[in-house]
């Protein structure tokens, strides 16, 4: 199977809509080498804007091109913009409603080597309590292109997650992407897990695993986390009765959350969760750390049986 | 002032200081009013920003109240976003909603929030964190230069708000970018929250930190209308982001309220006001 990393959609994306329309701009905190808005700024040097390590300055300076009516795309590494620049996000972005898209790779632990404090566990937490604010999570390059666009196109404060480690490709351009619709990726009746980013992969190993021994499992890629599709998680507890939540992304705050939450309002059924458990990685290869933090096929399989084991 | 456009609400190249003065007083007869009302607001930062507002709104900006959205305006973003009370009594004297809804202050269901807000018609940008500002300005300035638009953008900042590291992440960026269409205006009132600016954390020397980061500076006392009416003048013709370093007091023209930090965030019970309300009197018949 083909692997990008989907921050190579981003970039290739950007610059077709940077070719289609001129009211697309970029801002950069000097990391658009490893963003993929390089490549934008490569096409469009006139409207690409670096602001040096300042990502707060950063942030405000989008809003500010934003309110004059531009497109703005804001791209650093997920640590530096959701944690360092969250006053500008939350006030500038959000309560002013700034058609502002962040855009951040290096989330999850698969950052690997660089280690703890590079590592982005947080991201989809903080920005899902924020109001206003649409969080992505495209599963592979394709989703990520698909996701640019859809940013590009919809007006409104938008964040987007994306990866350095390349993804494997799962899904066809043909296939449909809906904002707020989560994508079935596998139909099954025994328990349903529901993962983003990477972890749908993983996601879709552990329902071949778990078809061996004869569990029946359906898979669906969580592409956004807000809003949440609703119906699609009622529909699978309905369907299947136990659920598993992935994400490559503490378990507080994050995906598991916001289905938990849909969950215990409106369908409550047996849940387990795969992601950091209240902890910060550590430096190490990106399939070791997901090992180690059990965030793989087998975790998740076993996560599944322990689910349909608490069935009623 | 030169008039850059023909149709708006330029104000009168000579400047009525006689007017102004008028206007000041009543300004602050409104924000002692309104934070009064309210019961809670922050009058001091407000009282030291008056004559430097009544410049802006009656000299200095290119603005059609009843066209808040004029693609053509100069922007003025309120950084300090707690001088709430001098921007509305402001907004509401130029026309931009009816002063009769300056009573709903920090009301439930009110638009007139405790710190600016762009529900408000003539405010650009919610403000209340310090430190946002700038960097807002400095992307409005950059959207005006790639436009080929000429209007200026100008940004109130409060003195204690540039302890604020991202205030000098983005005077950085307006050097960097040549951002000549840029105005700060810094209410130098010497007071913030908790005592004196220069012991909680001293901004000195403030004039040249700004030069050193690119930057023309000019000094005003920013209650002297003449003396703010050169100031802002000189801007027009800045090569570089320019910075005004308003020299003001706070609680500006209440005698009890004048240097007070207490008064930084705190709102005058009906005693207070009617002996405010009594100087201010005073002043007008001076």
């Amino acid at each position: 199977m083909n692997a990008i990393p989907t921050r190579d959609g981003f970039g290739t994306e950007l610059v077709a809509l940077g070719k289609e329309r001129k009211d697309i701009v970029v801002v950069s905190a000097d990391l658009e080498d490893a963003t993929r808005a390089e490549f934008f700024k490569k096409e469009f040097p006139d409207r690409f804007f670096s602001l040096g390590i300042a990502e707060q300055d950063m942030v405000g300076t989008a809003v500010g091109l934003a309110l004059e009516g531009y497109v703005v795309f804001a791209s650093s590494f997920a640590v530096f913009m959701t944690n360092r620049a969250y006053d500008m996000i939350r006030i500038d972005v959000c309560q002013n409603d700034a058609n502002v898209k962040i855009v951040c790779s290096h989330a999850g632990i698969t950052v690997g080597e660089d280690g703890a404090t590079a590592q982005c566990l947080e991201d989809l937490a903080l920005m899902r309590v924020l109001p206003n604010m649409v969080v992505l999570c495209p599963v592979d390059t394709i989703e990520a292109k698909k996701a640019t666009r859809w940013m590009a196109e919809n007006f409104g404060p938008c964040y987007m997650r994306t990866s350095r480690a390349a993804v494997p490709v799962i899904t066809n351009e043909a296939d449909p992407f809906i904002v707020g619709k989560a994508n079935v990726m596998r139909e099954g009746k025994d328990a349903a897990i529901m993962a983003c980013g990477l972890m749908v992969s993983e996601g879709l190993k552990a329902a071949e695993i778990l078809k061996k021994e004869g569990i029946d499992v359906r898979v669906l890629n969580m592409h956004t986390i807000k809003p949440i599709d609703a119906d699609a998680i009622i529909k699978s507890a309905q369907e299947t009765g136990a659920i598993v939540t992935a994400e490559e992304h503490q378990m507080a705050g994050g995906l598991g959350s916001a289905v938990c939450e849909v969950l215990a309002q409106k369908s409550p059924v047996p849940v387990e969760m795969i992601g950091m458990n209240d902890a910060y990685g550590e430096t190490g290869d990106p399939e070791g750390l997901l090992k180690k933090y059990h965030m793989k096929d087998v975790d998740i399989a076993q996560a599944v049986k322990r689910a349909i084991k608490r069935k009623k | 002032m030169v008039n850059r456009l023909k149709g708006a609400f330029v104000a009168e190249q000579k400047m009525d200081v006689k007017a102004l003065r008028r206007k000041a007083i009543e300004f602050r007869r409104q924000i002692l009013e309104i934070t009064n009302s309210a019961g809670s607001g922050h009058p001091g930062g407000s009282l030291s920003a008056v004559e430097i507002l009544v410049s802006l709104y009656h000299y200095k900006l290119r603005h059609r109240p009843m066209d808040p959205h004029w693609a053509e305006r100069d922007r003025l973003i309120i950084s300090k976003g707690h001088a709430s009370p001098v921007t509305y009594v402001a907004l509401a004297d130029s026309g931009y909603f009816p002063k009769e809804e300056l009573k709903t202050f920090r009301k439930l269901g009110a638009r007139l929030q405790g710190h600016v807000h762009r529900k408000v018609p003539g405010v650009e940008l919610n403000t209340g964190s310090l430190g946002h500002g700038l960097s807002v300005a400095n992307g409005m300035a950059l959207a005006a230069k790639m436009k080929k638009k000429d209007f200026k953008i100008y940004c109130l900042l409060g003195d204690g708000e540039i302890q604020e590291g991202s205030v000098w992440e983005a005077a950085m960026s307006s050097a960097h970018f040549h951002l000549n269409n840029v105005c700060v205006i810094v209410d130098y009132n010497k007071i913030q929250e908790n005592g004196l600016v220069s012991e909680i954390m001293n901004l000195e020397p403030l004039a040249d930190k700004w030069r050193s980061f690119g930057w023309e500076v000019a000094e005003a006392n920013g209650h002297n209308f003449e003396d703010l009416k050169k100031a802002l003048d000189k801007f027009d013709r800045s090569k570089k982001p320019y910075v005004i370093i308003a020299h003001t007091n706070k609680g500006k023209g209440i005698s009890f309220m004048e240097g007070k930090s207490k008064w930084h965030g705190k709102a005058p019970n009906k005693d207070e006001l009617a002996a405010a309300l009594k100087e201010l009197e005073g002043q007008e018949k001076s």
